[in-house]
């Protein structure tokens, strides 16, 4: 089972929920896929265990057989590849790692070359949740192959919290793809409304069945209530806003251990998931 | 661009939800002779805030798209060897998966493939009630190349810009990827707003590194700061020897997010606040123009 956790707007609470329900589920594995910004290591405080490099293939030119064709800058869609006539110029932040400059090279003088993007690390809690998240590398501009990277690190049969990126683009995509079930979180605000309209929008698209937890709730905030009951949407947990959470959630501290109803609070979110995601299994 | 007269701001983050938009916002309304430009073309909500009528709308183009047809299609499957995006299963093109490389379109020897500009969003040229342009951008769900789209606004903008106004205000996508390096091209300042967080501490670290590497000088506004007061001491701690300086403090306080409640800017919901941030833009005005 992959639960992902997502929203359009930052700062909603995606890693807060994300940790909560990895912390309540017995042998979860958390994946921290926000490679630009990764915070659930604050709030889960995993023991890592290993860290490695990770790499994107880049085109490396071998002068001795390359006759300045141009081939190469004609099949790189991205513009990566400049012929300077004495040189073939890598702007590697646009190269997207395809391959086709290497296969239409008529000389074969292209090989492709690992160059690192960042660093994906393994670790787990005192509580076994198995942890994972990555560092895109500062600088690097694309994080949709390392979030590939970093999902694809655990192989097995337990259950997947995936914390994902905010927005609604390729990383957000990237992210929530091939997941059985998809937590909105959203927030009793304008935006916090705006942008969950957005993230349900790519939801649909990719057909991931999805609920929606308030998060910061605040009642005189009705809009936000009224969509989800005339769309028949499926609100699965409203979370209050309060000063005891903002406070233990600013030092760092795991929720579902400092705030006793938070805990209740994750439990019941989890049961209604499962019952979400066994209906689908058996309709 | 040597013969810009104006300056070219921009809030940014790292962390997502601090108050970059709120930020933007007020700074917006105070500034004289301006555009503004929101960003955070994933999750725009500057409009959200802002009464705009749009002048012009336009489609963006963000890359191509590879399409099979059947008809013409041998199923030899090559295509799908060579897409290393997983874009390809059982001869048709996954358009969410497609990254536009032309790698299956090229290849085909069936030439069964087309490949095609594909429109992966719009964006608005708007006009405020001071008559500023402003600009917003909407990417169609689950669309690539947000920075792309983001260089593409502020190339439009910037050709609106020349003598005509003082400032550019960008108001930033959160994180510290494609579309934030995209939106510091051109920068001048940087106004970071963050959190006394343990997760906001860390994610400005993050950002302050990627300022380093684009050279950009950069002050910070540490909101909410009464939520955690000894967090907000570790973050003027941590920027003193970066050479960082603090342009406020601002408290929490839910008549930010009354404001954001009935659609208004901070300065135009709660005239104290009016106040606070005159004098941070003249702040920021100082440091800029000195």
């Amino acid at each position: 089972m992959v639960i992902s956790i997502a929203s359009g707007k930052g700062g909603t609470g995606k890693t807060t929920v994300a940790c909560g329900l990895a912390s309540v589920i017995n042998e979860s594995v958390y994946i921290d896929c926000d490679v630009e910004e990764p915070n659930g290591h604050l709030l889960l405080k995993p023991g890592i265990l290993k860290e490695e490099p990770s790499y994107k293939l880049i085109p490396k030119i071998n002068y001795e057989s390359c006759d300045f064709c141009n081939k190469c800058a004609e099949v790189c869609e991205f513009n990566a590849l400049l012929n300077l006539k004495s040189e073939i110029y890598l702007i590697d932040e646009l190269c997207h790692s395809c391959g086709a400059c290497t296969y239409f090279c008529p000389q074969k003088a292209i090989t492709e070359a690992n160059k690192e993007n960042g660093k994906i690390r393994i670790g787990e809690t005192s509580n076994n949740i198995l942890f994972y998240d990555a560092y895109l590398k500062v600088g690097e501009a694309s994080a949709a192959p390392l979030i590939k990277k970093v999902k694809n690190a655990y192989k097995g049969n337990k259950t997947v919290i995936i914390d994902s990126p905010p927005g609604t683009s390729c990383s957000m995509l990237e992210s929530v793809k091939d997941s059985d079930f998809c937590v909105l979180v959203t927030e009793s605000t304008p935006f916090g409304f705006n942008d969950l309209k957005l993230a349900i929008n790519v939801l649909r698209q990719i057909k991931i069945p999805y609920g929606i937890v308030i998060n910061k709730y605040d009642e005189n905030y009705y809009l936000l209530d009224e969509y989800i009951q005339k769309n028949k949407l499926n609100l699965l947990l409203k979370i209050p806003f309060r000063m005891d959470i903002a406070e233990s959630y600013s030092k760092g501290e795991l929720l579902t251990e400092t705030i006793k109803d938070y805990r209740i609070m994750m439990l019941e979110l989890l049961e209604k998931i499962k019952t979400e995601i066994v209906e689908k299994e058996y309709v | 661009m040597f013969d810009k007269k104006y300056k070219q701001i921009v809030i940014l983050s790292g962390k997502g939800g601090t108050g970059k938009t709120t930020v933007a916002t007020a700074l917006s309304e105070i500034a004289e002779d301006k555009i503004i430009i929101d960003a955070d073309v994933d999750a725009a909500n500057m409009h959200l805030v802002f009464d705009y009528y749009i002048n012009s709308e336009y489609d963006y183009y963000g890359g191509k798209k590879a399409e099979i047809n059947s008809d013409r299609c041998s199923q030899c499957g090559i295509c799908e060897s060579v897409c290393r995006f997983d874009a390809i299963k059982d001869f048709k093109v996954n358009r969410t998966s497609c990254e536009g490389c032309g790698f299956c379109f090229r290849i085909c020897p069936d030439s069964a493939i087309s490949f095609y500009e594909s429109k992966s969003g719009v964006y608005s040229e708007c006009e405020l009630e001071d008559q500023s342009k402003f600009y917003f951008a909407q990417l169609l769900a689950g669309e690539g190349n947000s920075g792309k789209l983001v260089s593409e606004i502020k190339k439009k903008a910037n050709g609106q810009a020349k003598g005509k106004v003082n400032w550019i205000i960008v108001d930033g996508p959160p994180g510290i990827g494609c579309p934030v390096n995209a939106s510091l091209s051109g920068a001048d300042f940087v106004v970071i707003v963050t959190e006394p967080t343990q997760s906001g501490l860390h994610d400005l670290k993050r950002l302050i590194n990627l300022l380093k590497i684009f050279k950009i000088p950069s002050s910070v506004i540490v909101n909410k700061f009464d939520i955690n007061i000894e967090m907000s001491k570790s973050i003027e701690e941590y920027l003193k020897p970066e050479g960082i300086s603090v342009l406020a403090k601002i408290p929490f306080d839910k008549q930010f997010i009354k404001a954001i409640q009935n659609s208004k800017s901070i300065i135009e919901y709660d005239h104290t606040y009016g106040k606070r941030f005159k004098i941070i833009w003249d702040d920021i005005q100082k440091i800029i123009l000195n």
